[in-house]
């Protein structure tokens, strides 16, 4: 049960930004913008490196819905998602998303362990500047969610099917979800 | 040196917000309402809980710029932030305060620290679920922004004096599009 009086039912962040939809308006603005906004990294890419950091700070509401978006998003690709969760080296990712995803594992830790020489390999293999700015702000908007969703003990449910309609609606963007009028 | 190149001399979270304004406006946008808020959490309270999450992530940055901020809004008592920073629970403020700093310092570390006992324990010296819920948010949002400043090696300012100065126009202005537009409140 959530440490607060959330709506029942309603799983995850969800619940929480019905209670408090004023702090939910940015939250799911910045999802969109970082997520799905003009990116040269594509959605798929954005959503996996949310997983990864999900996956990591084992939250596990956040790693399931976030790597069913990738999913749908990597399309006929999508055992790649559960290839990276498993072993991110060993994945047929490229160099270059390799590097940032390695960034952003740094991030999930402390933003101090990022070092010079993680920098220089994801510039070596191609990222830009902007690239490593947004995968270091997605990775530290991901330590952010996976602590309010796990701080507030709200709701996580089990079944697969849930997430997998959950990525689906997810892969079509971020949009506050409402009260539902009864 | 910064990881990247931020086109901008701005310090700390400035330079990133200034470099990528399209996530700065939600960002600051979470600020505003989080940390300017009155409603149940005071303003001070708000930002003692920001100062004392960063200082636990030994953010120099948003320690201090926050630090500051909250000495603005506690009159000038510095003494006071420096005791929660040192050992909040020895510090001269209330057993509800010091019932959500326990949460938020569970929260830096993993949500999943926090258990229903901690929450009673708030419960009980008066917090409200909004309280609790605003507490969870904003340790978690310095995780963010501790990350942020740090991750991408932002510029941290020696000069101890401009960290006042910076916490007063955001005491008087808040959280917006000043944060990161370069030289916003030069005089007239």
């Amino acid at each position: 049960m959530a440490h607060i009086k959330v709506e029942e039912g309603v799983p995850g962040i969800r619940s929480l930004v019905l209670f408090r939809p004023e702090t939910g308006k940015p939250l799911y603005e910045l999802a969109q913008v970082l997520l799905r906004g003009e990116s040269s990294l594509t959605e798929a890419e954005r959503e996996l490196i949310a997983a990864y950091v999900s996956s990591r700070n084992q939250c596990s509401f956040c790693m399931n819905s976030h790597a069913a978006a990738a999913r749908c998003l990597y399309e006929d690709d999508h055992m790649m998602v559960d290839d990276v969760l498993n072993d991110m080296q060993a994945s047929r990712l490229t160099e270059k998303l390799k590097a940032l995803l390695n960034i952003a594992g740094k991030v999930q830790v402390s933003g101090k362990a990022v070092l010079q020489e993680h920098i220089d390999e994801a510039k070596k293999s191609g990222a830009s500047d902007r690239e490593i700015h947004d995968t270091v702000l997605i990775a530290a908007a991901f330590s952010m969610f996976n602590r309010y969703v796990d701080g507030l003990a709200s709701l996580t449910p089990s079944d697969p099917a849930v997430y997998k309609e959950m990525g689906t609606r997810m892969a079509a963007g971020y949009r506050l979800p409402q009260k539902s009028i009864t | 040196m910064p990881h990247i190149d931020f086109k901008n001399d701005l310090p700390g979270i400035r330079s990133a917000m200034a470099f990528r304004p399209e996530t700065a406006a939600p960002l600051s946008a979470l600020a505003e309402v989080l940390m300017r808020s009155d409603e149940g959490l005071t303003r001070l309270e708000r930002e003692i809980i920001g100062t004392y999450v960063s200082h636990l992530n030994d953010c120099f940055y948003c320690n201090h710029s926050h630090a500051a901020i909250a000495c603005i809004y506690a009159d000038g008592d510095s003494q006071m932030i420096d005791s929660v920073r040192a050992d909040y629970t020895s510090a001269p403020i209330s057993n509800k305060l010091k019932a959500l700093l326990a949460i938020a310092a569970k929260v830096r570390k993993s949500g999943k620290l926090v258990q229903a006992e901690d929450v009673e324990k708030a419960r009980m010296e008066g917090a409200t679920d909004k309280d609790v819920h605003d507490t969870v948010l904003i340790a978690a949002a310095f995780s963010l922004f501790n990350r942020y400043v740090d991750g991408l090696a932002t510029t941290t300012p020696a000069d101890m004096t401009s960290y006042s100065v910076r916490a007063r126009q955001v005491a008087d202005h808040g959280y917006g599009a000043h944060i990161y537009s370069p030289n916003p409140m030069k005089a007239k």
